[in-house]
């Protein structure tokens, strides 16, 4: 794959494809280093995620330096949960000079679900606010309206959950969400292409490019866990059944990924797969779905 | 109101250690509705105090009163004599109306005998629920009345966040999610362009602790009356 930028190949009308780390709880990082160089030219763009799930883990900036420093696209993803508006901004900075010029602005999960649930939630800014904030200080001031001695470069993102019951409240937060200016979307994980499909039919008015969230099914287990348990997502029973008659569910979770992909080709511009601890098996998923 | 519940009765035990003559100090307001420090709670923390030391052939003297608020100077003066006759009080007011006693009865000693919760609603009988984060810059005239900042367990401004599932909250599926509340109740009264409003953060540089309100013309008076 060439070495465009994210945002390049965002513009380049080519299928995207984003995939994500998760930095791990500790500095043991070999694994991570390794599923870095399997990932880095497979893809145009590599998340790693905020202290995922509100368990406390390696920042997110430092390994996303580690991806661009072996010639990977990092995007860096920054919640709202653990930082104030002040530490925020300043790891927008600190992200730029490091020379990443990516960014996913999240709610983030509550700490309630985490290991460390005696924190205190900060959510001084929620996941729109942290957009335009970004966009000020590319246009040279800090959300305070000081002068930067340097402005931010940033391809800012955002996500949506196609999933959502009511869909119509998360809509007009994505609505909001372009109006301060996101230039790309990830989703929750999607299943059902078809219902995917109407989401977009109802969303293709906003220019804005958005990537189907795909996680390869583990077990069949796996997938009625996320369906009691994970908003927005839904594997329908056709995929648990195939999961379960499957002899080998590890080929067949990566060949279900793979089908998603292919079958998502046609309805959005690229997808974002969060293969959760298979990192490894995305070179894998990508070759079946026809990519690179 | 203010929402109050009382501090565990083995916490209140060992702080009342080496007290022999204590005051339980009652609030007739907001505690006294939340059942949590009025009269009634007083007389039965009393008992409570006064068995468990039997038991252990302690002696203490307690004596109970309570207070129309004591986070008003003038209700706190009509004990101030009677106070003074104590090793400690024991207040069963909100961390406000502790301090303010601690402050005017100093250097008597006052120890806590709730612990403070949050400004709410007698939801049903038995039942209080947070309303209000106190956050100084209300807006309830953008949600339907009803408050972000406080129903939501992140206090997002500008919409659910993904973690909201049919209606609940990521938090605790038992609890409503704010925003869906508020997409609901727009939606009723016609007014959901509402939703479209990007709420800017919050300014916390008003809320420097700890705050004061001061009335300049009421204050004035206070003076001259003097």
């Amino acid at each position: 794959m060439s070495k465009k930028t994210f945002q390049e190949a965002l513009s380049s009308g080519k299928f995207v494809v984003t995939t994500e780390v998760g930095p791990p709880k500790g500095t043991n990082i070999e694994r991570l280093l390794s599923a870095i160089d399997l990932l880095k030219d497979r893809v145009d763009g590599i998340n790693v995620t905020d202290n995922q799930s509100s368990v406390m883990r390696v920042s997110s900036l430092a390994i996303c330096h580690l991806v661009q420093e072996k010639g990977g696209e990092a995007i860096l993803q920054q919640t709202c949960r653990d930082r104030n508006r002040m530490a925020l901004e300043s790891e927008l900075l600190g992200a730029n000079v490091l020379g990443i010029h990516n960014l996913l602005c999240l709610t983030g999960d509550h700490l309630s679900a985490g290991d460390h649930q005696d924190a205190q939630p900060v959510f001084d800014l929620d996941s729109v606010q942290l957009i335009q904030i970004a966009k000020m200080m590319e246009a040279g001031k800090d959300s305070a309206g000081n002068e930067l001695k340097g402005a931010v470069k940033f391809c800012v993102g955002a996500t949506v959950n196609p999933g959502a019951n009511p869909l119509e409240p998360q809509l007009l937060k994505f609505e909001k969400k372009i109006a301060a200016g996101a230039q790309f979307f990830q989703t929750q994980a999607v299943y059902d292409v078809e219902g995917f499909a109407r989401f977009m039919k109802q969303v293709e008015g906003f220019k804005v490019p958005i990537l189907a969230g795909v996680i390869p099914l583990k077990s069949p287990g796996m997938a009625k866990y996320m369906n009691e348990n994970v908003a927005g997502v839904s594997v329908p029973d056709r995929l648990i059944e195939e999961m379960t008659k499957a002899e080998n569910k590890e080929a067949k979770g990566i060949e279900i990924a793979a089908r998603l992909i292919k079958d998502l080709k046609g309805v959005c511009p690229g997808v974002h797969i969060m293969a959760i601890g298979w990192e490894e098996k995305v070179p894998e998923i990508l070759s079946q779905a026809g990519i690179g | 109101m203010i929402v109050a519940e009382r501090k565990p009765f083995t916490e209140i035990k060992e702080m009342l250690s080496g007290y022999r003559k204590i005051l339980i100090l009652g609030c007739g307001t907001c505690v006294s509705v939340c059942m949590a420090g009025g009269e009634k709670e007083v007389e039965i923390l009393a008992s409570q105090i006064r068995m468990a030391f039997e038991k252990e052939n302690r002696e203490i003297e307690i004596k109970e009163a309570t207070i129309q608020r004591q986070c008003d100077r003038e209700f706190i003066e009509t004990i101030r004599k009677m106070a003074g006759e104590y090793e400690a009080v024991l207040s069963l007011a909100c961390g406000a109306g502790v301090q303010f006693v601690a402050e005017l009865l100093a250097p008597l000693l006052i120890l806590p005998g709730l612990n403070t919760r949050f400004i709410g609603v007698a939801e049903a009988e038995g039942v209080w629920s947070e309303r209000c984060r106190a956050c100084g810059d209300c807006v309830l005239s953008e949600t339907a009345g009803i408050c972000p900042v406080t129903i939501c367990a992140k206090s997002l401004l500008n919409g659910p966040c993904g973690g909201t599932r049919d209606g609940k909250c990521e938090v605790d599926k038992d609890k409503d999610c704010a925003w869906t509340l508020i997409y609901r109740r727009l939606q009723e009264g016609g007014k959901l362009e509402k939703m479209r409003k990007i709420h800017p953060p919050k300014k916390h540089g008003v809320r420097i602790y700890p705050q004061r309100q001061v009335n300049e013309e009421f204050k004035k008076e206070v003076k001259s009356e003097k």
